[in-house]
């Protein structure tokens, strides 16, 4: 199969088409750049409780992969969760909110970065718990095979996340029961400060889904455009009732493993080698080899900065939520019972 | 010995006991870097990779491997990072570790520690804020801890590394920083509690953080004239009926503080064994104070809403005083 889109020679309408949607990819991770920078900026500022953990460097898998989805489509994600949920669709303004605690943000206030989620735009939640998302990614995809609806779900997961056994029960359900769903696994190197490697046997998560059935890829997850273009095969095979499958990106973590960790156990060597693997970068590069002018990339940044730096003043403007919405939405039955 | 946090004294009491004991080893995730608050720091550089082992983030194996490490012998100190992530290893923990030596007619002895680090952690919500401690509590088979100072970080967790049982060891995410002094020779025995503070007007029976809340409060509570007893349980179970039954025969009055949701916590389990066992002894009724029955939300006004504040303390101790009655036994 020819998927080579990159090639310019003689196919000026395709050339276009595929311009426009690396602009879209590029717009998405400068997007998701901009609105952790500014997140680390509100911890450091004090205006963002406990930590944040950034997706800094990360940000082709996010945009890459949510370029494939409907508005309607599912996700799950984890504790590192901003890029997915902006990927989706969420409005950075609620999410910044939810951030600083505020009662406009997305979950009123009671998520935070780690529990951000958004119906609306199918974003089924981060989480707290590693590997949680992904029998919930499961269960969703099993609904919409239930009532025959054409949606699919996407389930993101850290490299940590394949040494749980949620990992093991989860593909063998929706290999089992036929699932639509695309199981991404956003391989960065680290399950917290312990390098995966280390503790982890066997050739990684795409032979485990091979094992058990799947079918699926492994791909450079900075270089947007293969992301982009490996989750779009997947996605369609999966679109068209071929059951689960599995996209093995290898990116990094620019940042610590949060907001407070310094990341100190890597090597400057190890971390400049993967900086000068950005994926901004990159992607910027590959638009001015088809001719974009860096002016347009610079606008798309200066766009996405202002949105983001509107959100953060927004955010620390809004009102803090009431006391007593903290007792809202607990439960119906029994409601109003706290002790 | 000296002065330090409740982290480094957990840490020299697991630094003594693997010197001492070359069965002991310690098993969890990111360990070799020190643990997620500092607690096991420099412990690998010590005892080596093969004895402070880095697990992958399988926490029902990291508990089902221990229990089957004790099985044979070995005597295991299992991190769970916080409390909330046991729950994926409950399995092992419950079915597993607590049952083993009864099922098998008391053939094999599972010398478990499992740390699971308890309370708000602030601004992590309600996923990582849990206090859990009345659940193990429920389960035959484990002895259930919980620290409040450095000195007690240092002898209980010996004593658990020492203890044959499994025991579910459940330090406070915000006292890692606290400091005190841990004498030499210091040693506190399991289903031993301690008087914080005596008092001869009210008892508080606290545990873990809410132990500093209830001192807050003693000492405000003072400044008006009322005597405040604060004992601080240390181990929940099994808990110290003795010190406990001879401070309310004393002050007629009781009042449970912890952070755990109320309702169903451990407080209802002493409140209702004092309640049962001391009635002619109470000049007023029982209380309870514990967190309301909702998650740990994240936002800052919210999250106080879940929290349990020294005022609170100080004023149900005044309510259990204002309901003061006659003593039971005197009326009949
Ligand atoms: C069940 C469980 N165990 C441990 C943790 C603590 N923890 C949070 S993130 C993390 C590392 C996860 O690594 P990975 O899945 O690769 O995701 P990454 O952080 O690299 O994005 C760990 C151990 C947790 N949240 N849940
Ligand atoms: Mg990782």
């Amino acid at each position: 199969m020819e998927r080579t889109l990159i090639t310019t020679s003689g196919a000026s309408g395709r050339n276009d088409a595929h311009v426009a949607r690396l602009l879209e990819l590029y717009r998405t991770m400068a997007r998701i750049r901009a609105f952790e920078e500014a997140a680390e900026a509100a911890v450091g500022a004090g205006l963002v409780k406990g930590v944040v953990h950034l997706s800094t460097g990360q940000e082709a898998v996010a945009a890459g992969v949510c370029l494939n989805l409907t508005r309607t489509d599912l996700i799950t994600s984890t504790h590192r969760g901003h890029g997915h949920t902006l990927a989706k669709g969420a409005d950075p303004r609620s999410m910044m909110c939810e951030l600083f605690g505020r009662a406009s943000g997305i979950c009123g206030g009671k998520g935070g970065s780690m529990h951000i989620a958004d119906f609306g735009i199918g974003m089924l939640g981060a989480n707290g718990v590693v590997a949680a998302g992904i029998p919930i990614a499961v269960g969703a995809a099993h609904a919409m095979k239930l009532s025959g609806e054409d949606r699919i779900v996407v389930c993101f997961f850290g490299d940590g996340a394949i040494n749980r056994g949620p990992f093991l029960e989860g593909l063998n359900w929706a290999k089992a029961y036929g699932l639509p769903v695309l199981f991404v696994c956003e391989d960065n190197q680290y399950s917290a400060t312990t390098c995966t490697a280390q503790v982890s046997a066997g050739a990684g998560p795409l032979a485990r889904a091979r094992a058990i059935g799947l079918d699926g890829l492994e791909v450079d997850g900075n270089d947007v455009v293969a992301v982009d273009r490996a989750a779009g095969e997947l996605i369609r095979r999966v679109r068209a009732g071929e059951g689960p499958m599995l996209l093995h990106a290898r990116t990094y973590r620019i940042k610590g493993h949060t907001s407070s960790d310094p990341g100190a156990y890597r090597s400057p060597d190890e971390l400049a080698a993967q900086i000068a693997r950005d994926p901004l970068q990159r992607a910027a590069r590959m638009l001015v080899e088809l001719g974009v002018q860096p002016d347009a990339i610079q606008a798309i940044e200066r766009a996405a900065k202002d949105e983001i730096d509107a959100a953060y003043a927004a955010a620390a403007a809004a009102p803090w939520p009431e006391a007593m919405h903290a007792f809202s939405d607990v439960q119906d039955v029994g409601a109003g019972q706290w002790r | 010995m000296a002065v330090m946090t409740y982290a480094e004294a957990a840490r020299q009491a697991l630094r003594d006991a693997m010197r001492r004991d070359p069965r002991v080893v310690a098993i969890g995730e990111d360990l070799g870097r020190g643990g997620v608050f500092g607690q096991y720091k420099g412990l690998q550089q010590e005892f080596g990779a093969h004895r402070i082992i880095d697990t992958p983030i399988s926490e029902a194996t990291i508990v089902g491997a221990a229990v089957g490490m004790a099985l044979v012998g070995h005597r295991p100190v299992v991190e769970m990072r916080i409390a909330d992530f046991a729950l994926c290893a409950a399995d092992e923990l419950v079915n597993q570790g607590a049952k083993a030596r009864y099922m098998f007619g008391g053939q094999g002895r599972v010398p478990l520690v499992v740390r699971q680090p308890i309370g708000i952690w602030t601004g992590f919500a309600a996923q990582h804020s849990q206090s859990l401690e009345a659940w193990y509590v429920h389960v035959p088979g484990f002895v259930v801890v919980a620290p409040s100072t450095p000195a007690d970080n240092y002898a209980l967790l010996s004593a658990a590394i020492r203890c044959d049982d499994p025991v579910i060891y459940m330090e406070h995410k915000e006292l890692w920083a606290t400091s005190g002094d841990v004498p030499d020779g210091y040693d506190a025995a399991l289903g031993k509690a301690r008087i914080a503070r005596p008092g001869n007007d009210l008892t508080i029976v606290t545990w873990s953080k809410a132990v500093h809340l209830a001192l807050e409060a003693a000492d405000a509570a003072a400044r008006d004239g009322l005597s405040v007893e604060v004992i601080d349980l240390r181990t929940l179970w099994p808990w110290d009926r003795e010190t406990v039954f001879a401070s309310v025969a004393r002050t007629g009055r009781l009042l449970v503080v912890h952070e755990a949701v109320q309702a169903a916590g451990f407080g209802a389990e002493i409140a209702a064994t004092v309640a049962e066992c001391l009635d002619g002894e109470l000049v007023a009724p029982v209380r309870r104070l514990g967190a309301p029955r909702i998650p740990v939300p994240y936002a800052p006004p919210l999250e106080d809403a879940a929290r349990i504040t020294a005022e609170q303390i100080l004023a149900a101790a005044r309510q259990t005083v204002a309901a003061t009655r006659r003593r039971r036994s005197a009326a009949e």
